[in-house]
């Protein structure tokens, strides 16, 4: 186990180095001159440019400046970005709140998806599996940025029962419309997950060997048909986690959350590929770190599933 | 969020005019009511966005940093809600010849760090901001300065990437224009005559700086010392910019509040619907979704007037149909097939206004009289008959597709949608959008000569002059004239105006200018763009200035 | 032999440590109907019991019309209206109500919301069916070649998986879309699908690893069955639920993501009409008129239906525990 833990964390070196590489390439690849850009219409002058490029290694050939990157991770110093912030600054801004919203999210759309999913899974075809289905084709077809919008002026504005925006004073009272807002669209595939793998377990044999040897119903809902049902929605969690950390740029839009979405977004449309790639390296990690849980999970919700 | 004039090209808003102002009913700096309320002690609270560039006057080149600049530093002039000029630190700014000009500054003043402000402060400033090595965004602006060229790179101390060699350095550190002559006064020397000058020192290329900024430019940056009416008590990035009163400002623009926090969004509709929501005091853009409503939700606190702001369509001169005789003929038809009045009241809800000429209503010697200008007007007859006439000269064919290029990170579509279907309908050939994912890559094809049809331009002004529309964009040359665009004629009649010591003869030459323009039509004025705003029931007094900005020291709230 | 009978060869019972005592005697009437199934009846292919079985229900009818019906939509728009999409607008219907000939009334533009409606359905149709293709076909090799064979196979695969994670989709959307010179659903698809085959191969890899220990995999392993084959026939078949779960839900989301896009002037070319599109202008309409939001997501919503119903039927009939019942 420890030591199935241990090469685990040694792959995440191979891993670190293939993304970055991937992105640092893509940024690369992506079209335009940033630099020219910062000038707005009347654009910068030719020297200014010049300056810019040398100072941000923009000139160097592409696998020099992806060097340089990893020499500035390895020293914990990525640089500044246009703005003359440090890079380090601006994730540590922005990971916190991030984390804590993607944390409640992910929380909001567990706890929902799994709870609606089983009761729909255990009554399939009837009112309540009747009511959730029209629930999710509506967080699926109605975009974020509609119902973000809609609850953010109906909740926030109208009745006044959350605040409008997060702005300066991220907390747990603030952050929640914004989680359930992110939240929406992996609810729909919780609890469709969650839907199907009960109905699918209930038929199992293993439930009605339990049923026979004459345990209750909840008893084995609880402990056989769930625990048996969780493993595709662990895995979905798992892999949520990065997305809702760094795919919440809308949310983060609409809310005024100062967190990573947004500020991954804004360096991209403004092509700082240093900040782009330390902040999706940080997402990466994340991401690796959650499906190692979600791997250790595998074995404890199905005893058959073992690591060597 | 973005670059100045992209925002402002973008369909960001802004700003208020000499025109509408009376007729709104606000407050000015002299307004009695204003004086009457006397000053007040609540922090108004302001939407902002994060500043793109370090809070240094001569890198501000964007409107979320110059809400932060023109309210921190006090340079010789600050431009009153008219756009009018107005002596802040400046004693005087004179000259005979529009070349040298005398400055006698205010004696007394200090930055809020406790160091004089002498003409020195001013000298040094502006010969940092022009030095090549700086990297100074708006080292242009010191262009007219004699002396200016020896202090950037000279051409043969560039490699062929224009990347300046190792060691190399240019002439001089100062420009030769800049004497000092003594604490309070100090003459600049222009290689031309430029008749607005005096006009442009109320722009932040202009302020003086302090010493402290010298020696440690990069700690300035994150809390600037200046000599405004505020100052930067506290700046936490992509949130807030904390502005407190200065009490040392000897100045007109006495804060009249307890501070101003200069909030960061990233959204206008977030902002928007923070004021709907009592959270925020002054939004400065209205989204586009609230065009038709936020008058009706504000009532008399909604702003709407018109701005320095002007959208066009430019054309660019490589594009083989918009060439010679009939591309003339072409530039008209499409001109007259729009119908600006509609687009301006549907799509906008009367937050444009159509455009009469290619500068700004709220300009000193605006007129929707310049000779030539009936080409803006929405006729569909006659731009499909000068259309069939360009095709008996110089055929292009029926299946003919014009493109309108723009960014696309920011709503352009809308409007160009609507454009297309007028020029569809009138012209019967075919239109549609060509989006560009980041301002960038649309500049860069713009640059290269990629564009296949018209592009989009937007511009703000950086100072209230009828010059700073026309020579920047269409001059032989100019940094932004991505068309290509050059007649001598009009590059004389530019310079005739700059010369002009007298202000009518001036705007005189410049109107003259802009009838070269229609005959040529390089661009196609859509319209003028408005300053959409609005405010809280917490705050009094609040007025949007010629820039599309709130003015802020004026604005009252009880706290 | 019919592969429905693993389920219930004896050796599945093999009771689990702690189970070893039985409260009561396993259910006969099940044993029963195992003596019971015909020993000498011919072979019946997976697919064929699969389609026995669903066209016995309303539901795949029901779903099958649905589908049916967006399709000939988005295939031949001009049968449902004659009004054009993009070029019968006028500025001066702007955002106006229904009136005889448009039903649904009229967008920002003065455009006809009905033909918008209708001429939307093939691109966003395209683009939700491709990039669901591309995402499953990718995602369940990936998966299912890392959950099954374990080992190095898992290691390369699971972190290739990572790295790819690691794609902005705005990122690889303006990368993709400006060195591709003609856009097309396909291209957008593309995009979606290059950074969306990572959860469904985490999801699959998931199923596999716990549906590989299962009785009737040992069991078809001692009868000899190479391993290709059973995770083709065997394993597959019984991992199948969440991956057909999360491509018909990722369906409409991927239509939905086009909007966004689009929006961002990287998604479709803004000559073709797509609901995605529509939802994004709607919204910049939201707070003046929030109706015209609801005919591209209804159109949206319905697709999206009639896939999910489809997903369920095809799941009940390729799961033979449930055709038990």
């Amino acid at each position: 186990m420890l030591w199935y833990l241990g090469r685990r964390l040694l792959q995440v070196i191979p891993v670190f180095l293939g993304a970055t590489l991937l992105l640092y390439a893509l940024v690369f690849l992506r079209p335009g001159d940033p630099v020219a850009g910062l000038g707005g219409e009347r654009g910068l002058p030719e020297a200014v440019q010049a300056q810019i490029r040398e100072q941000y290694n923009l000139n160097e050939p592409f696998i020099v400046q992806y060097l340089l990157f990893l020499k500035g991770v390895f020293t914990l110093d990525f640089g500044i970005d246009f703005r003359g912030q440090e890079i380090i600054d601006v994730i540590g801004a922005a990971l916190p709140v991030t984390f804590q919203l993607a944390i409640m999210a992910l929380v909001i759309e567990a706890v929902f998806g799994v709870l609606f999913g089983l009761i729909a899974g255990m009554r399939k075809g009837g009112w309540f599996d009747g009511t959730v289905l029209v629930i999710s084709l509506l967080v699926i077809s109605v975009p974020t940025f509609v119902i973000g919008f809609v609850l953010q002026f109906v909740m926030g504005v109208k009745l006044g029962w959350f605040p409008v925006t997060v702005g300066r004073d991220p907390n747990f009272y603030s952050l929640l419309l914004p989680a359930i807002v992110l939240a929406a669209t992996s609810f729909a595939y919780v609890l469709r997950l969650t839907r199907t793998s009960v109905a699918e377990n209930l038929s199992a044999d293993y439930v009605r060997t339990a049923r026979a040897k004459g345990l209750r119903r909840s008893q084995v809902t609880g402990r056989h048909v769930l625990r048996n049902s969780l493993i595709p929605v662990v895995t979905f969690l798992g892999a949520d986690l990065g997305n809702l950390m760094g795919g919440a740029i809308v949310t983060e839009g609409i809310f005024n959350i100062n967190g990573v979405g947004g500020t991954l977004y804004q360096a991209i449309i403004r092509g700082e590929n240093v900040t782009v790639v330390s902040l999706t390296t940080v997402l990466v990690i994340v991401y690796i770190l959650a499906n190692l849980l979600v791997d250790l999970l595998y074995a404890a919700l199905d005893p058959r599933i073992r690591y060597a | 969020m973005t670059p100045r004039r992209r925002l402002a090209g973008i369909g960001a808003f802004t700003l208020a005019s000499a025109l509408l102002l009376s007729a709104c009913g606000g407050g000015s700096g002299n307004d009695p009511e204003a004086s009457e309320s006397g000053p007040s002690s609540g922090i108004i609270t302001v939407m902002n966005g994060e500043p793109q560039n370090p809070l240094i006057p001569t890198m501000t080149n964007e409107t979320n940093g110059s809400l932060a600049i023109t309210n921190v530093f006090a340079g010789l002039v600050y431009y009153d809600a008219d756009g009018q000029p107005q002596n802040d630190m400046a004693e005087s700014i004179e000259s005979d010849d529009n070349e040298t000009w005398t400055i006698t500054i205010k004696d007394g003043w200090e930055f809020t760090d406790g160091t004089p402000v002498t003409a020195q402060s001013y000298v040094d400033a502006w010969n940092y901001g022009a030095y090549g090595p700086n990297a100074q965004n708006l080292s242009y602006f010191f262009e007219p300065v004699e002396g200016f060229a020896d202090v950037n790179f000279a051409e043969d101390q560039l490699d062929k990437d224009g990347n300046p060699k190792e060691g190399e350095k240019p002439a001089s550190e100062t420009m030769s224009g800049l004497k000092v002559v003594s604490d309070t006064e100090f003459t600049v020397k222009l290689s031309q005559p430029e008749s607005d000058f005096p006009i442009r020192l109320g722009y932040s290329a202009f302020m003086p700086l302090p010493e402290a900024f010298f020696d440690n430019p990069d700690a300035f940056a994150d809390k600037p010392i200046g000599n405004g009416p505020y100052l930067v008590e506290n700046w936490v990035h992509n949130e807030v910019i904390e502005l407190r009163p200065n009490a040392d400002y000897q100045g007109e623009r006495k804060a009249q509040n307890g501070g101003a926090d200069l909030i960061a969004y990233t959204e206008e509709d977030t902002a928007y619907n923070d004021l709907l929501g009592g959270q925020l005091d002054i939004v400065k853009n209205v989204p586009s979704s609230a065009f038709s409503t936020f008058e009706d939700e504000l009532g008399d606190r909604a702003i709407n007037q018109a701005s320095a702001v002007i959208q066009v369509v430019n054309v660019p001169e490589y594009v083989k149909e918009f060439q010679g005789d009939a591309g003339v003929l072409r530039r008209e038809a499409i001109s007259m097939a729009i119908d600006r009045d509609q687009i301006t009241e549907t799509i906008y809800n009367g937050t444009r206004t159509s455009a009469k000429d290619f500068t700004s209503p709220v300009i000193d010697g605006w007129s929707d009289k310049v000779p030539g200008n009936e080409v803006l007007t929405y006729d569909p007859e006659k731009a499909k008959s000068l259309w069939d006439e360009a095709e008996g000269m110089d055929p292009v064919g029926g299946d003919f597709t014009l493109q309108i290029a723009s960014n696309a990170d920011s709503d352009h579509q809308t409007w160009v949608d609507a454009v297309c279907n007028n020029v569809r309908s009138a012209l019967g050939i075919g239109c549609e959008f060509d989006p560009y994912a980041t301002f960038d890559e649309f500049l860069d094809a713009r640059d290269n000569e990629q564009i296949k049809g018209l592009f989009r331009g937007g511009w703000q002004a950086d100072y209230p002059a009828l010059s700073n529309f026309l020579g920047p964009i269409y001059g032989t040359g100019a940094g932004s004239n991505d068309m290509g665009y050059s007649n001598k004629e009009f590059d004389a009649k530019l310079k005739e105006g700059n010369g002009a010591t007298d202000p009518d003869a001036a705007i005189q030459a410049y109107q003259e200018a802009q009838t070269i323009l229609f005959g040529d039509m390089p661009g196609i004025p859509l319209w003028y763009q408005n300053a959409t705003g609005g405010f809280s029931e917490d705050v009094e007094n609040v007025v949007f200035g010629w820039d599309s900005d709130p003015i802020l020291y004026q604005v009252t709230k009880q706290g | 032999m019919p592969e429905n009978r693993y389920e219930t060869v004896p050796g599945g019972r093999r009771p689990r440590p702690g189970q070893e005592h039985f409260a009561a005697e396993v259910d006969e009437g099940g044993l029963g109907a195992v003596d019971a199934v015909k020993s000498d009846a011919a072979p019946t292919s997976l697919w064929r019991d699969a389609w026995l079985q669903m066209r016995r229900r309303p539901m795949f009818w029901v779903a099958a019309t649905i589908i049916l019906l967006v399709i000939t939509v988005a295939a031949f728009p001009s049968w449902f209206t004659s009004v054009h999409p993009r070029f019968d607008c006028e500025l001066a219907k702007s955002l106006a109500g229904p009136e005889p000939g448009h039903p649904f009334g009229f967008d920002k533009q003065g455009c006809d919301i009905y033909a918008r409606t209708i001429y939307g359905a093939r691109a966003s149709v395209l683009v939700g069916v491709m990039s669901t293709a591309m995402v499953v076909i990718i995602g369940t090799i990936m998966g299912a070649v890392a959950g099954y064979y374990s080992g190095w196979f898992d290691v390369v695969l699971s972190r290739i998986t990572d790295i790819f994670f690691a794609i902005p989709l705005v990122l690889a959307a303006i990368v993709i879309m400006s060195i591709t010179t003609n856009r097309t659903s396909f291209t957008v698809a593309l995009v979606l699908a290059s950074f969306g085959w990572t959860s469904i191969a985490r999801i699959t890899r998931g199923t596999v690893l716990s549906v590989k220990n299962n009785e009737f995999v040992t069991a078809a392993r001692s009868l000899g069955m190479g391993r290709g084959r059973i995770l083709v026939r065997h394993v597959m078949p019984n991992s199948s639920a969440p991956i057909i779960v999360y491509a018909t839900v990722a369906l409409g989301t991927f239509i939905v993501a086009e909007a966004t896009l689009s929006f961002l002037g990287i998604g479709l070319p803004p000559s073709t009409v797509s609901w995605g599109g529509d939802i994004a202008q709607a919204q910049r309409a939201i707070r003046q008129a929030p109706e015209i939001l609801f005919y591209p997501a209804a159109g949206l919503a319905l697709t999206v239906l009639g896939f999910i119903m489809m997903g369920d039927v095809v799941r009940d009939a390729l799961d033979p525990k449930a055709r038990t019942r």
